[in-house]
Parts: structure tokens; C-alpha cells; sequence
């Protein structure tokens, strides 16, 4: 359980997707105006990431590693990511509109978030590094990099939030100034470096 | 971008006036990971542009055969394939190079520049035009991380084009390793947190004020992302003009 819970943590704070890795830029800039804006849509990413590691594990392990067909990763991972998508958004939309209703927006942007696909994909390449980094492995990942994805964006939105009614020179005005913030915010991640070793041995 | 262009005209607005990271603010990610060092922008730009290039021309041709409902899924596989042949290509030829871009060579796939400009041009454009467009965007997007490279390895690391022998090379040229700048200086060390993370935000944040001045004094407007405006997907995407829920069914159709 140990090793799950250090999984966790790096995901979330010393490799955080965001602030550390540069996955999922747009979005962070992009809709991190409004809290709640940014609390739907890192849920959505959230969900999307434990889904499509649930659903791309088995078929890299028991499709295309026996068939040495590894090198078809990337155009696999996309389409089942993109299909996955799809077939959430129709599900939730019939049976639970409740959800469907607070995530549903947020669906058809993420299929082409670099976060998504990215996670999955260093999924893989850990568990091809590592053999001990299994099914229950790559989901506390994924999931801990949707939760620092949503640590991220949930923090940012209050940077941006004091910003909106500072004076801010003419030219850096708008998105410089937005990354210069980014930057200080990852400045601040940096200081977690080395804490979950210090941790977990 | 309706009246008439030349190929010229094409190909030259996506070096300045269009430029994908500065101007379009597209490939935001790439833009950050991959400008650590000189080698990998040139790397990472070499890729990409061919990416585009081939990916536009394919999308150009079949643009009268794909049907517009399925088109993204459809632009989304073919700009996969040629990613993986990119992949397999550096994999092979220059491993160190594969190595450094990591992740980020796969993730071309869903890279905004590209998908941007597949539903922006080429699905709409003559062959040639594309052509033009994709190798136009792509040297934008290789001179523009190249800066920020040149900006984040001089500050950085001390140091200009480390680790060139990998990409050199190829052309049986292994003489050189790279220009050592700081090393020559006693009693100067490089500021290591440009290279780091926040040093990748702060530079594209300093670089995008100086673009934007350059614009607003030859009086374009400013490069602005506005919630998801400049994403492939905001036309299927309802967050577009602020309206929280409803109203999303209408626009996949």
C-alpha cells in the first residue's frame, strides 16, 4: 500500500502534470479564469484519465505486446481514447444526467488533451521499465495525475483571480502575465522536490 | 483568409504574421517541454514540421472524400500514422534524440498546431496551398521554440547547441559537441531554474509581451486566449462562448 500512496504523491505534487511535465497547457491557461469552471473540467480529466488507463492497460498487456505490435501505441491509444470518449458522454447523457450535466461540456475537449494521452503513454513506458509497475500501479498514477492536474488548475484559478484587478503594464497585460504567474506557481512545486523519498524511503 | 493567396503569401504568414506559439497561441505544451536546449527545439521542430507538411497533404487530398461528420476522428488517425512513422524514423536514426523529447515526440498526435490546421486549412484548401500552409506553420513553430531554446540553454546551462553530435550526426559530423560559453568566464554560474520548469513559463511568458508589442506597434491585435477560442475543438465544445450547459447537442452535429 506504501508504494501505491508514493505513486500517489509523486503524481500530484513532485511530477506534476501541469506545473512540472508541461501536459495539459491549454486547458490550464485556457479555463482557469472561474473556479468552477476549473473544478468541472479537472474532473472530467480526472475521469477520463482512470478510464482510459482501466481500458488501455489490458490492451497493450494482452493485444499488443504478444503481438509485437507495440510501435502501433500511439494510433491505438488516440482512437480508443476518442472512442472511449464518445461512448462516456452517450452513457452518461441516458442513465445519469446529473453528472452528465456537471462533466458532459468538458468531454469533447479532452479527447485531445495532451494530459490524457500522455498519461497513458508514460503509463506504458513505465510498466515496460519497470515489471513491478502493474494494473493497480498505472491507475493510483493516472488518478494522481488528474488530482494534480486539478491542484493545478484549482490554485492557478485563485492566482488568476487577485490578478484580474492589478495594474499590469500595457504589454503584460492578458497571457504574458498569466505564465509569468504560471511560473511562480511552479516555482512553488519545485520545493516538493525530494519530500516523498524523505517520506517513503 | 478568403481572398485569393500565393503560395508565398501562404508559407510567409505562418513564419511571422500567423506564427502558431506566438501569434495563434497553439502547441503551448510542446512549446514549453522542448525548448530545455537548442538540439531538442531543432529536434522536436524538425518532427513537427514534417508532420504537418505530410499530414496537410494527405488531409488536402482526401478533403472531397472524408464526410464532415466524422472528419476529426478522421484527420486524428492520419496525423497519427504519419507521428508514428516520425517516431519510428528518429527512434532509429537518432536515439539521443528520442530519448530527450521522450513523451513528447508520440504526443505530436494531439497537438493543437496540427489538428488546428487541419480543420482551419487544409480541409478546406488546395493541395499546394496546404503544402505551403504546413511547411509555413512549421518552420513558425521551429523558429519560435528555437528562440526560447536559445534563450532558456544560454541562461540555463551556460551553454549554445549542447549535445549537437546527435543530430549532426546523421551527417557524419561528430566534431562537434556544442559551445561551452560559461565555462570560459570564472565566477559565473548558469541560473540552472531556467531550464527547469518555472524558467519554460517565465521565458514563453516574456516572449509572448515582446511579440505582442511588435504587433500592437505594426497594429495587429494581440495574441489572446480567450477561454477556448484558439483549441481544435471549440467548435465542438460548448465552454466556447460562456454558456455553461445546454446548447451542446446542437454543435457536434
Amino acid at each position: 500500500m506504501k508504494v501505491y500512496i508514493a505513486i500517489l504523491l509523486t503524481a500530484i505534487l513532485t511530477e506534476n502534470f501541469v506545473l512540472a511535465k508541461f501536459l495539459g497547457i491549454c486547458p490550464f491557461l485556457g479555463v482557469s479564469k472561474k473556479l468552477n469552471t476549473a473544478v468541472g473540467m479537472s474532473a472530467a480529466v480526472i475521469f477520463v484519465m482512470a478510464m482510459a488507463t482501466a481500458v488501455t492497460y489490458p490492451i497493450n498487456k494482452y493485444l499488443l505486446l504478444p503481438n509485437d505490435l507495440a510501435y502501433l501505441q500511439t494510433i491505438v491509444f488516440i482512437l480508443v481514447i476518442a472512442a472511449l470518449v464518445q461512448l462516456v458522454e452517450i452513457v452518461l447523457k441516458r442513465y445519469i444526467p446529473a453528472l452528465y450535466s456537471a462533466l458532459g461540456i468538458y468531454l469533447p475537449l479532452i479527447t485531445t488533451n495532451c494530459a490524457v494521452l500522455g498519461v497513458v503513454l508514460l503509463n506504458v513506458e513505465k510498466a515496460a521499465a519497470d515489471a513491478s509497475f502493474g494494473f493497480a500501479a498505472s491507475m493510483f498514477n493516472s488518478v494522481g495525475a488528474g488530482l494534480g492536474f486539478m491542484l493545478a488548475m484549482v490554485m492557478f484559478s485563485g492566482v488568476r483571480s487577485k490578478m484580474e484587478h492589478a495594474d499590469i503594464p500595457k504589454f503584460m497585460q492578458g497571457l504574458p502575465i498569466t505564465l509569468v504567474a504560471a511560473s511562480l506557481v511552479s516555482v512553488s512545486f519545485l520545493g516538493f522536490g525530494g519530500v516523498i523519498e524523505n517520506i517513503f524511503g | 483568409m478568403a481572398e485569393k493567396k500565393t503560395l508565398g503569401q501562404e508559407f510567409r504568414k505562418g513564419l511571422l504574421t500567423e506564427n502558431p506559439v506566438l501569434r495563434l497561441v497553439l502547441g503551448t505544451c510542446p512549446t514549453l517541454a522542448t525548448s530545455t536546449s537548442m538540439v531538442n527545439a531543432i529536434g522536436m521542430g524538425i518532427s513537427v514540421t514534417l508532420v504537418l507538411l505530410c499530414s496537410n497533404i494527405a488531409i488536402s487530398l482526401l478533403r472531397k472524400v472524408i464526410p464532415s461528420k466524422v472528419r476529426i476522428p478522421a484527420y486524428i488517425v492520419i496525423i497519427a500514422s504519419f507521428v508514428t512513422i516520425v517516431q519510428l524514423l528518429v527512434k532509429a536514426f537518432v536515439p539521443a534524440l528520442d530519448e530527450a523529447l521522450g513523451v513528447f515526440l508520440p504526443l505530436i498526435v494531439v497537438n493543437c498546431i496540427l489538428l488546428g490546421r487541419a480543420e482551419a486549412f487544409a480541409g478546406k484548401h488546395k493541395v499546394l496551398a496546404s503544402a505551403a500552409d504546413g511547411l509555413g506553420m512549421g518552420i513558425g513553430f521551429t523558429a519560435a521554440v528555437f528562440c526560447m531554446a536559445t534563450i532558456r540553454e544560454f541562461f540555463g546551462s551556460g551553454t549554445l547547441f549542447s549535445g549537437a553530435d546527435s543530430l549532426l550526426g546523421l551527417f557524419g559530423i561528430t566534431s562537434f559537441k556544442g559551445i561551452d560559453v560559461f565555462s570560459h568566464i570564472p565566477g559565473i554560474e548558469p541560473i540552472l531554474i531556467f531550464v527547469l520548469a518555472p524558467g519554460g513559463f517565465f521565458t514563453f511568458g516574456l516572449l509572448m509581451a515582446c511579440a505582442n508589442r511588435i504587433a500592437e506597434s505594426k497594429g495587429k491585435k494581440k495574441a489572446e486566449l480567450n477561454g477556448c477560442d484558439n483549441c481544435p475543438m471549440a467548435a465542438a465544445c460548448a465552454l466556447r462562448s460562456g454558456e455553461e450547459c445546454e446548447g451542446k447537442e446542437a454543435v457536434e452535429a
